[in-house]
C-alpha cells in the first residue's frame, strides 16, 4: 500500500492532537473545487434548488429535515456499487503476463493481447467487456485494489458480504459502516442521506438512530388511493405518516412498519419533482423525468441499474441531500459454472453504465463531488473447475471519479504464491479503504465508525 | 404450567386476537370470523387444527384471469398466481405456510432454472411440508431444481463444482461457522459428485440421474471421518453433525418467533427432534403452543403473506396479474427469491417495500370502493365518524387495532367531517372518507404485524 503519502488523514490527526479537535468543513472537500462557484456561490445555489424542489407546492413537510438539509451546502456524496455473487477478478483485470496464468484459468484464460493494459500495471488486462472502464482508467479516473480483503477470508458468501457491509469481522453487528457514519454525522430530518436505490435497504446503510431510504427509482414515488381526492386526499396523505408516528415508540416490528410509514411520507414529498404524468395513456411516462443530457448515453437494458444511475445524477442535479448510495450492479457474479458464457454481458453493462453516469455528472457539473465504490464480497478461486471458479479469497475493488487519485491500491499479489487454499493474497484491507473514505472523502473520524481501521495505514485516496 | 412433550405451553387467555396473530404466524391470516371461531375450542385445538387440518383441499373454484385459467408454467408471473392463490385459499395453511418456509430454506430461483422444475421442487416441499428432515433434505439433494441452481451436475469426480456442498452446510444444516472447514467443503463435493442431466433445446433440462461413472469414489475425509462417501452416506454425516439438531431448531424457530429460544426451550427442542426421529411436525406444533409465540412481541408479515392475507380478509380470488409485481415490489416474488440464502426476514419494510404494500392494498379494495358518485337514485352515503370507522375495519374482519391506531383512525374521521362546508362535500365525502380509511387500516402498523 501506498503509505508514504501525507494524507488528509494525518493533517486530521496533527490538528486533533494540537486540540484544535477536528475542522467542520475542511479544505480539500469537494464543494467548492472544480464547480468554479465560490463558497458563497454554492450556498446560494443550494437554497435556490431547495427552492425549486420544495417552493411549488405547500409541502406538509416543508419546513423540516429533507429541505433544510437540502438548502445546505451540497457535500460529498459516496455511492457503493456491489457487485452481487463475488466477481472473477482474475476476470475483470486478467494477469495475463503471469506465468501461472494459463495453466490455472485454461479455457478461462483471455487471448494473448486481447483487452487492455491497465494504466498503473501494464501487466494486468482489462477484459474486452470492460472497455469502458478501461477508459475511464486511462482518463485517469480509476484506482484499483486488485486483491483486496482481509486475512483468514471467509468463503461464504453471507458471511463475507455482511463483514464488508458492517466494516467489521464481526458477525454480529447490527448496523452497516455507512449507517454508523449517518448516525454520527447524519440528520434526524433527512432519510435521503442513506438511500438505496435498489429493491429493498443495502444493510451497509443501516443505521441505528438516523433515517435512511429505500426506492426503486425516484420518478413517481406517489401514494395514491382508488376513489379519494381532493381535500380528503390532502388529509390521507398527512394521515398515513401521522399513523407512523403515532407508533414510534412501539416494539421493534411495529416501529419497523411505522417508520417506513412515516419516512415514506417524507419521501414522497422530497421526490414529488419526479412525478411524471402519462396524459396520453400509452403506459409511458410523457417526458424523461430525470432531464438525462444527452451526452450521457446510458446503455439500454432490461436491468434497472443505468436507470437508477441516471435518476441519481438527477436527484444530485436537483440538489436533494444524499451522501451515501447503494446500489446493486446488473446480474450474478457468483459463476460457478458458464462462466464464459454469462460474466462479459454482466460486465459490460456494468461498466457501460457506470460510464455513462461519469458523463451525466461531468455534463451537469457534479463529477467533483461524486466517488464511486464498486465491491464484491470476494474474488473467486484462482483455478477454475471446468467451466467456472468456485469461491476464493481476495478480490478486487475499484473507485472512480474525477477526484480519484489514479493509482493501484496494493500490488497484485501474482499467482505463484496463493494461499493454502488457492486463493489470491489480499494486498490491500477494506478496512483501511472505509478509514480512509471516512477521513478524506467525508472528513470525519473513522475510529468511532470503523475501530479496526486503525490497525492499517490508510492510502491517499483522493486529489 | 402446562407442559407439552417437556416444552413449555402458552396459559393466558386465548381469544380472538390470540387466535388471529396464530393464523397469520402458521398461515396466511383469518378470514372473516374465522378468529373468533378458532379462539372458542382454545389453545391446543386451534394448534391441532393446523397442524393436523381435516382437509389439504384448497376452499372455492381456481380463479381465472383475463377470462382464462392460471398457467403457472407457461405464462410469465402465473408461477407466482398460483401458489398465491393456494396461500388464499389453502383448508391446510400450515402446509402452505411450511412450504414457504421449505422454499425461504433451500431458496432456488427461477433466475437460472426452469418454472417446470421449480414447481416439482415446490411439490416435493409441500409433501414434506411436516415430515422428516432427512427425508426432505435427501429429495432436495436430488431435486433438479436444486441440482441445476447450485450446480450438482457440474460437479463431477474430474471437476469437482464446491457450490451444492459448501451451502448444504452453510444455509441447509449446519449453519455457518458451526465446525466445519474449508476442506470439509472440498471433500463434501467430491462425495456429491456423479449426478448428471441432458438438455434439448426443446425441453430444456431433463433426464436428471446418478451416473456412477461420474462419481470420485476415492477416500474422502469429512468432520474427521474417513471413508468413500457418496451422496447418501454424505447426507447422514451432515444430519448427525453435533450442530446441526440446533441450527435446524435456531432457524425453524425463527420463523415464527422474532426472539432466539430461550435456553431451556432450545434444549426441550432439540432433544424432540431427536427422540422423534427428525420430525418437524412436532417441533412447529411446540413452537406454536409456546409462550414466547402467544406473548411475546409482535413480527413483521412477510410480503406474501400480507397480501394473501388481504385477499382473505376479502374473499377476493387471485383474478388479476397484477400481484405478481406488487409482490416482486413489496420484496417478495414466489420463485425468485433474491440468493441462496433466501429473503432477508429481519428488512422486510423499508420506504420502497412499504409503498408496495400501499398499491397492494390499493389493489385489493379496487373491487369494493365505495362510489364517491353514484347514480342518481342512490342516496349518498351518510355515516358518523364512529360507524365509518367501525365499518372499514369491519371491510378487513375486524382486526385487532391498538388504541393508538383507533385514536387515529377517529381523528381523521373527524377531521374529513368538518372539510364537508358545502352541500356536495357532504353528499360526496364520505364516500371518500370511507375509502381513506379501508386504506389506513390496511397499511397500519398493526396489519403490517402480526
Amino acid at each position: 500500500m501506498h503509505c508514504r503519502d501525507y494524507t488528509r488523514a494525518e493533517a486530521l490527526r496533527a490538528a486533533a492532537r494540537a486540540g484544535n479537535g477536528l475542522p467542520a468543513i475542511e479544505a480539500g472537500m469537494p464543494v467548492p473545487a472544480g464547480t468554479g462557484l465560490t463558497r458563497r456561490s454554492v450556498l446560494l445555489r443550494g437554497a435556490g434548488l431547495a427552492l425549486s424542489v420544495y417552493g411549488a407546492a405547500k409541502l406538509p413537510w416543508f419546513e423540516d429535515g429533507v429541505a433544510e438539509a437540502a438548502a445546505a451546502p451540497p457535500g460529498p456524496v459516496l455511492v457503493q456499487v456491489f457487485l452481487q455473487g463475488g466477481i472473477d477478478s482474475l476476470t475483470l483485470l486478467a494477469p495475463t503476463a503471469d506465468a501461472d496464468y494459463r495453466r490455472l484459468r485454461g479455457p478461462l484464460a483471455l487471448a494473448e493481447g486481447a483487452g487492455t493494459a491497465a494504466t498503473a500495471d501494464p501487466r494486468l488486462r482489462w477484459h474486452p467487456a470492460a472497455a469502458s472502464l478501461a477508459a475511464l482508467d486511462r482518463g485517469g479516473r480509476v484506482a484499483v485494489m486488485p486483491a483486496v480483503g482481509y486475512d483468514h477470508a471467509d468463503q461464504s458468501h453471507f458471511v463475507s458480504r455482511h463483514f464488508y457491509e458492517v466494516g467489521a469481522l464481526d458477525a454480529n453487528a447490527r448496523t452497516g459502516w455507512l449507517g454508523r457514519y449517518l448516525d454520527r454525522h447524519g440528520s434526524p430530518g433527512n432519510p435521503l442521506q442513506g438511500l438505496a436505490l435498489d429493491y429493498s435497504l443495502a444493510p451497509a446503510l443501516a443505521a441505528a438512530r438516523m433515517p435512511v431510504a429505500t426506492i426503486d427509482s425516484p420518478a413517481n414515488y406517489t401514494l395514491w388511493a382508488r376513489d379519494v381526492w381532493g381535500e380528503v386526499d390532502t388529509a390521507l396523505q398527512r394521515a398515513y405518516p401521522a399513523l407512523g408516528r403515532a407508533h414510534r415508540r412501539g416494539e421493534p416490528a411495529v416501529r419497523q412498519a411505522a417508520d417506513a410509514a412515516y419516512q415514506s411520507g417524507r419521501l414522497k414529498d422530497a421526490l414529488k419533482v419526479f412525478e411524471v404524468g402519462d396524459e396520453n395513456g400509452d403506459g409511458e411516462p410523457d417526458r424523461d423525468p430525470y432531464g438525462t443530457p444527452v451526452s450521457a448515453r446510458y446503455p439500454q437494458a432490461d436491468d434497472p441499474f443505468p436507470d437508477r444511475l441516471a435518476a441519481l445524477a438527477a436527484m444530485l442535479g436537483r440538489g436533494l441531500p444524499l451522501r451515501c448510495v447503494a446500489l446493486t450492479a446488473p446480474g450474478d457474479y457468483d459463476t460457478h459454472a458458464d462462466q464464459a458464457s454469462r460474466l462479459p454481458d454482466q460486465i459490460r453493462l456494468t461498466f457501460d453504465a457506470l460510464a455513462a453516469f461519469q458523463r451525466d455528472l461531468d455534463a451537469r457539473g457534479l463529477s467533483d463531488r461524486v466517488l464511486v465504490h464498486v465491491w464484491s464480497e470476494f474474488g473467486r478461486r484462482a483455478e477454475q473447475n471446468g467451466s467456472g471458479t468456485d469461491h476464493g479469497a481476495a478480490g478486487i475493488g475499484l473507485l472512480l471519479g474525477s477526484r480519484v487519485r489514479p493509482q493501484m491500491l496494493g500490488e497484485f499479489p501474482g499467482l505463484a504464491r496463493l494461499d493454502d487454499l488457492g486463493n489470491l493474497r489480499a494486498t490491500s484491507d477494506f478496512r483501511a479503504l472505509y478509514g480512509a473514505l471516512l477521513e478524506q472523502w467525508f472528513g470525519v473520524d473513522a475510529a468511532p465508525i470503523v475501530p479496526d481501521a486503525k490497525r492499517f495505514a490508510r492510502p491517499a485516496l483522493i486529489r | 404450567v402446562p407442559h407439552h412433550h417437556g416444552l413449555p405451553v402458552y396459559h393466558g387467555p386465548f381469544h380472538a386476537r390470540h387466535a388471529e396473530r396464530l393464523l397469520w404466524r402458521a398461515g396466511f391470516g383469518p378470514r372473516p370470523g374465522e378468529a373468533r371461531r378458532l379462539a372458542r375450542h382454545g389453545l391446543r385445538a386451534a394448534v391441532k387444527s393446523l397442524t393436523h387440518p381435516k382437509s389439504h383441499g384448497l376452499r372455492g373454484r381456481p380463479p381465472r384471469v383475463h377470462g382464462a385459467p392460471l398457467a403457472p408454467r407457461d405464462a410469465w408471473g402465473h408461477d407466482h398466481l398460483w401458489w398465491l392463490d393456494r396461500m388464499v385459499r389453502s383448508e391446510a395453511p400450515l402446509v402452505e405456510r411450511m412450504t414457504l418456509v421449505w422454499h425461504d430454506w433451500f431458496a432456488t430461483s427461477v433466475a437460472t432454472v426452469d418454472t417446470k422444475w421449480m414447481l416439482h421442487q415446490n411439490q416435493t416441499m409441500r409433501r414434506h411440508a411436516l415430515g422428516s428432515f432427512p427425508a426432505l433434505l435427501t429429495a432436495i439433494t436430488r431435486d433438479p431444481a436444486m441440482l441445476v441452481w447450485l450446480n450438482g451436475t457440474e460437479n463431477s469426480r474430474w471437476e469437482p463444482n464446491e457450490n451444492y456442498a459448501r451451502e448444504l452446510q452453510e444455509l441447509f444444516s449446519l449453519g455457518a461457522d458451526s465446525g466445519y472447514t474449508e476442506h470439509d467443503v472440498r471433500d463434501m463435493a467430491r462425495a456429491m459428485t456423479g449426478w448428471r442431466n441432458g438438455w434439448k433445446d426443446s425441453v430444456g433440462y431433463y433426464a436428471f440421474r446418478f451416473d456412477p461413472g461420474y462419481h470420485d469414489t476415492g477416500v474422502k475425509r469429512i468432520y474427521g471421518h474417513r471413508g468413500r462417501y457418496d451422496w447418501r452416506s454424505a447426507l447422514r454425516l451432515v444430519i448427525h453433525h453435533p450442530a446441526h439438531a440446533g441450527f435446524l431448531v435456531d432457524k425453524l424457530w425463527s420463523y415464527f418467533v422474532p426472539h432466539p429460544p430461550p435456553r431451556a426451550t432450545r434444549r426441550g427442542l432439540i432433544r424432540l427432534y431427536e427422540r422423534s426421529g427428525r420430525q418437524i411436525g412436532p417441533l412447529v406444533e411446540a413452537i406454536l403452543l409456546h409462550p414466547a409465540l402467544h406473548a411475546g412481541p409482535a413480527m413483521v408479515k412477510p410480503p406474501v403473506v400480507y397480501v394473501a392475507g388481504l385477499l382473505r380478509a376479502l374473499h377476493r380470488p387471485v383474478d388479476t396479474e397484477d400481484w405478481t409485481w406488487i409482490c416482486e415490489q413489496a420484496g417478495q416474488k414466489l420463485f425468485e427469491p433474491p440468493n441462496v440464502a433466501g429473503w432477508d426476514d429481519t428488512r422486510w419494510l423499508d420506504t420502497a417495500t412499504w409503498r408496495a404494500r400501499w398499491v397492494a392494498a390499493n389493489t385489493a379494495l379496487e373491487k369494493t370502493t365505495v362510489n364517491p358518485d353514484p347514480p342518481k337514485h342512490h342516496k349518498p352515503l351518510r355515516e358518523s365518524p364512529e360507524r365509518a370507522v367501525q365499518r372499514a375495519t369491519g371491510h378487513w374482519g375486524h382486526p385487532a387495532l391498538s388504541r393508538a391506531t383507533t385514536r387515529r383512525l377517529h381523528a381523521f374521521a373527524h377531521h374529513c367531517a368538518q372539510l364537508e362546508d358545502e352541500d356536495w362535500k357532504r353528499d360526496v365525502y364520505p364516500a371518500l372518507r370511507q375509502n381513506a380509511l379501508r386504506m389506513l387500516v390496511a397499511t397500519s402498523p398493526d396489519l403490517h404485524t402480526s
